[in-house]
């Protein structure tokens, strides 16, 4: 015991000596935990050790990075979706310490929708309009022993978009026919979208493009188009508040200090700009071809040596 | 005639109880349902309390006590808070002493990169720490454990380093070695200061309680918000949400072993003229050694138990693994790494064990090598196996498996796993669907709904009651305060929420923990097994289910009440196991001879007389239940959980919601657990069990 007493001194005293001798100043990239962000992650990380720099892949979560980077524990958010992110990066904004480093060359889109097989079944006829939703028939399809005999509207993470969807159902008129239930993680999403399948029962999840899911064929529903402050919190009304999702961006954000501690990586940081089908190849080495993620970004990089070359100017 | 029945009242606790279950039902009844009513809902007086908590936390972060700080790359001064440069500190060091572990072992230059320049170290690249060849470090495990506790030790060490090796395995398990081997030194010490401070002063330890109580019970998800806010991510914060639930048992440990000291031993050590000082150091904790390492023994378990928790802060490892193979769904993936933490677990285990068993021997008389033997044996071994490997760099032209086997290349078992779960799903698919249909409609539904509509009068008047019966004024004045804080914030009906799921998971854990305890604890060999059962599913992360009973039984409160029971049966069986194993067998005896079943052994002796062992069980039981209800926020519930969980990524407010209603559900426990701890005192004593 006295050993491990006097082991743990050494170390605290090595610790503390630690915080008085130079900082290492890596590049701390977050890594959330969807394949495309954490290979997109690696591809940096390559690219920043070949320019020199030194990278460290952080594990975090998806909004609270925006926190993190404000404060400088984090240098970059590579990956902020429009819809579900954009809060929290205004919000750290606001506060002061995070920048906006420019967007991909791609149109995100995030809506509800249904797996293919859906409509082939021919459970809901008329989709993928949103009128098809208005007839009961439709709905019963959707139904699970707790939606209380309403069809079930899987929607995303409460936080992800708080009451935009009952408020959705509500202004198309279909809220006595569906019933939204939050799912607690994407993950659960997924699972959800095999359960049904398996069941042969109708489901209607909330999904974004470009997914993995893209490949094994999604279709999203048309709901009526989204315009600037359609929706309740926005200042629209019962009438306006059944749009659609907007098309969104998808932004780099940074850390203030970052251009000037790390120049030539921001540099390449803000002329990254990857498109869908990149962001399709980085999901596919991981989730088809069962590499592992550093491996994945190796392959993205050799593949595309030109692109990243372009990026490094 | 009038009197007459006061008594039976007041000697029967039946009777109370009856009567208690009338007055609620009648309040359940004839108490409107609408929101003006303050017999309904009471009105959300403390709402104010999370926000308030959270802009202290940031004043405390970015306002109180500005210190001027010089900086280097603007090349001005800013304001900082001093509160938050310490605690910046604290990760720093934190962090580094986990690199630094992590680079002993896995090789690096991020450790010398901090003392020297990285101009230097560019130049000099051969400066870099080499890893240690996994050959060499199964030795060293097989060494360790043949010293600990001789062959067999050594055999498990062995064999389990050799399986993570082999498995691919090697570095996220060394990572999440390195911060086991960091948090549990710094738990070690806190935890021995605490308990010594607790055991010297009464007024200590008294205020102590409360404080672990609410640190054992709160959610893990609700303190993780707040620690991003305090301490950043990384693995230091992963570190520190792992300290500030393994710290309290090493104290209760601690003041447990100390108390245990009988007072000659005391005595002894004043009469050799022991100063103060000497007598703590020299004599009662060397005398407690066995508690107090027991403890430590906690604490590795509790680290363990924590590394998936961890990552969701930042930490990396086999847990970081776990949590990325389910999100895409990899169920056998995922279920790989929870082997390889709970091989590590059960070998720091029985390593941990061995040593707090171990007498220290005063008497030994050996020479240098024979007390070293060991060390340099190991010693050589690294050093052959790295010139080995060393040797051999240039024969793999890229991967040299002699240091690390990396996870692609490594052994699997998961398409088994795989295909397990597949076989279930195809096979159970449909009878589980329909099982699922019954239960939410028939039962889960109807309780949801009952306890929803349950009138906040007739709560406290049921809760308070059964506390009065039970515990007395006191307890009863304690559980009321307690019930009265959540009913008064705007959180209520999750709360009711989350009680329902919690009741539920609860009786049928219970249940099965005390059947399958009873039968197994009827032999030795049963008991010896079912108790290690119940470790490998204390450390097998729970996260391994979530996943599955999604598959099974869609997003829904089946799939997280499946998961919780799973999850709390683990100490309902054991202290069953436990419970009944205490009974002594001469009373078994005297029961056979009085001619009395199998069964009637069973109802009538066994059962009463491990009753209140049991009923500690169910307390354990009622802990975990609450955990896993709250995680299962991660299938999506729509109690408390979902909004702690949620706070997760709402920087703005997220700290003062999460850590207000991870109070709550510490109170629920701990007023479950005061009336519980009451019951099982007082039924002890009836037994003259003591």
């Amino acid at each position: 015991m006295k050993k491990l007493l006097s082991l743990f001194y050494t170390l605290v005293l090595l610790a503390g000596l630690s915080t008085v001798a130079k900082a290492a100043d890596p590049i701390r990239i977050p890594v959330l935990n969807w394949s495309s962000q954490i290979v997109m992650a690696n591809v940096m990380a390559q690219a920043f050790e070949e320019l020199g720099y030194e990278a460290e892949l952080v594990p975090a979560e998806s909004a609270t990075r925006y926190e993190a980077v404000r404060v400088g524990e984090l240098h970059v958010a590579h990956e902020t979706w429009e819809s579900t992110m954009a809060l929290p990066f205004y919000a750290a904004m606001d506060k002061g310490g995070l920048i906006d480093a420019g967007s991909h060359d791609l149109i995100t889109f995030e809506e509800m929708g249904v797996p293919n097989w859906v409509i082939e079944e021919g459970l809901c006829p008329g989709l993928p309009s949103w009128e098809a939703l208005k007839s009961p028939e439709c709905a019963a399809n959707f139904a699970t022993p707790d939606s209380e005999g309403k069809g079930r509207w899987l929607e995303g993470p409460y936080e992800w978009h708080t009451e935009v969807m009952p408020n959705r159902l509500k202004g198309l008129g279909i809220d006595d026919l569906w019933m939204v239930k939050f799912a607690g993680t994407a993950d659960a999403l997924w699972a959800e979208l095999e359960a049904a399948k398996k069941e042969g029962r109708g489901t209607i999840i909330f999904n974004w493009s470009p997914n993995f899911t893209d490949a094994a064929g999604f279709t999203f529903i048309d709901f009526p188009p989204y315009f600037e402050g359609c929706r309740l919190e926005n200042g629209g009304t019962l009438e306006t508040t059944g749009c659609g999702s907007p098309k969104g961006w998808l932004k780099k954000a940074a850390h203030i200090k970052f251009p000037i501690t790390h120049t030539s990586a921001y540099k390449f940081y803000t002329k990254m700009e990857f498109t869908a089908p990149n962001i399709g190849e980085m999901a596919n080495y991981v989730d088809n071809e069962g590499m592992t993620h550093a491996e994945a970004a190796t392959a993205y990089i050799a593949n595309n040596r030109d692109q990243i070359d372009l990026f490094m100017k | 005639m009038n009197k007459n029945y006061l008594d039976i009242i007041r000697s029967s606790k039946p009777a109370q109880f009856g009567i208690l279950l009338i007055i609620f039902l009648f309040l359940y009844h004839f108490i409107p349902q609408n929101e003006g009513n303050y017999f309904w809902r009471l009105p959300s007086l403390l709402g104010f309390i999370p926000i308030k908590l959270n802009e202290i936390i940031y004043a405390a972060l970015y306002e109180w006590f500005p210190l001027k700080v010089y900086d280097p790359i603007f090349e001005m001064y800013e304001e900082k808070a001093a509160f938050r440069e310490f605690t910046k500190s604290i990760s720093k060091g934190l962090l580094f002493l986990i690199t630094f572990v992590r680079e002993l072992l896995l090789g690096g230059d991020k450790i010398i990169d901090i003392f020297v320049s990285d101009a230097w170290l560019k130049e000099n690249d051969w400066m870099s720490w080499p890893a240690l060849p996994w050959t060499a470090a199964t030795v060293g495990a097989f060494l360790l454990g043949y010293q600990l506790g001789g062959f067999r030790l050594a055999l498990l060490g062995g064999i389990g380093s050799l399986y993570v090796s082999i498995f691919g395995n090697w570095v996220p398990s060394i990572q999440t070695l390195s911060f086991v081997l960091i948090t549990t030194p710094i738990c070690f010490v806190l935890g021995l200061s605490f308990g010594i401070w607790g055991y010297l002063d009464k007024k200590v330890e008294t205020a102590l309680q409360p404080v672990l109580n609410v640190m054992q019970t709160m959610p893990q998800f609700a303190y993780l918000v707040p620690i991003i806010a305090l301490f950043g991510l990384g693995d230091h914060a992963g570190s520190i949400a792992t300290i500030v639930i393994a710290t309290p048992p090493m104290i209760r440990n601690t003041i447990l072993g100390l108390k245990r000291i009988s007072p000659e031993v005391v005595e002894a050590g004043l009469m050799s003229g022991c100063t103060k000082r000497q007598l703590l150091f020299k004599v009662l904790i060397p005398t407690a050694r066995r508690d107090i390492l027991n403890g430590v023994n906690t604490v590795i378990m509790q680290c363990l138990a924590m590394v998936v928790i961890a990552s969701f802060v930042g930490a990396k490892g086999l847990g970081l693994n776990l949590k990325v193979a389910l999100n895409s769904l990899k169920i056998g993936k995922a279920a790989e790494a929870g082997f390889c933490i709970v091989l590590i677990a059960v070998i720091l285990d029985r390593f941990t064990k061995a040593w707090a068993n171990k007498q220290v021997d005063y008497f030994e008389n050996l020479t240098f090598f024979e007390r070293y033997k060991l060390l340099i044996i190991f010693g050589i071994s690294i050093l052959i196996f790295s010139v080995v490997a060393f040797i051999a760099n240039g024969y793999f032209d890229k991967i040299n498996y002699l240091y690390v086997i990396p996870i692609e290349k490594g052994f699997t078992f998961a398409h088994y796993i795989d295909a397990a779960v597949d076989w279930v799903w195809e096979t159970f698919f449909y009878s589980l669907n329909s099982f699922n249909k019954f239960l939410l409609t028939q039962v889960l539904g109807p309780m949801k709904k009952a306890y929803l509509g349950m009138p906040v009068a007739a709560t406290l008047t049921l809760t308070m009651g059964v506390a009065y019966i039970i515990g007395g004024i006191r307890t009863c004045l304690l559980v009321g305060g307690m019930m009265l804080f959540i009913a008064m914030s705007k959180y209520w009906d999750r709360a009711l929420i989350t009680m329902y799921m919690a009741t539920f998971a609860v009786i049928m854990a219970s249940l099965n923990g005390i059947i399958v305890g009873s039968i197994f604890a009827q032999t030795q060999r049963g008991s010896k097994f079912i108790l290690s059962v119940c470790d490998f599913f204390e450390t097998f992360p729970s996260f391994v289910y979530l996943i599955p009973v999604i598959f099974l039984f869609n997003i829904t409160d089946t799939s997280v009440l499946i998961a919780a029971i799973v999850y709390a049966t683990v100490p309902a069986t054991r202290y069953t196991v436990w419970g009944l194993n205490s009974v002594p067998p001469s009373l078994h005896e005297a029961g056979t001879m009085s001619g009395v079943s199998r069964m009637q052994r069973w109802t009538n002796i066994e059962i009463p007389l491990a009753f209140p062992t049991i009923m500690l069980g169910v307390n354990q039981t009622v802990v975990f239940t609450l955990q896993m209800v709250i995680l299962g926020a991660l299938i999506g519930t729509e109690d408390l959980g979902q909004l702690i969980f949620g706070a997760l990524s709402r920087a703005q407010d997220g700290p003062g919601v999460a850590i207000t209603l991870g109070l709550f559900v510490s109170l629920m426990a701990i007023s479950v657990d005061v009336i519980v701890r009451k019951w099982a005192e007082e039924r002890k004593k009836a037994l003259g069990l003591d």
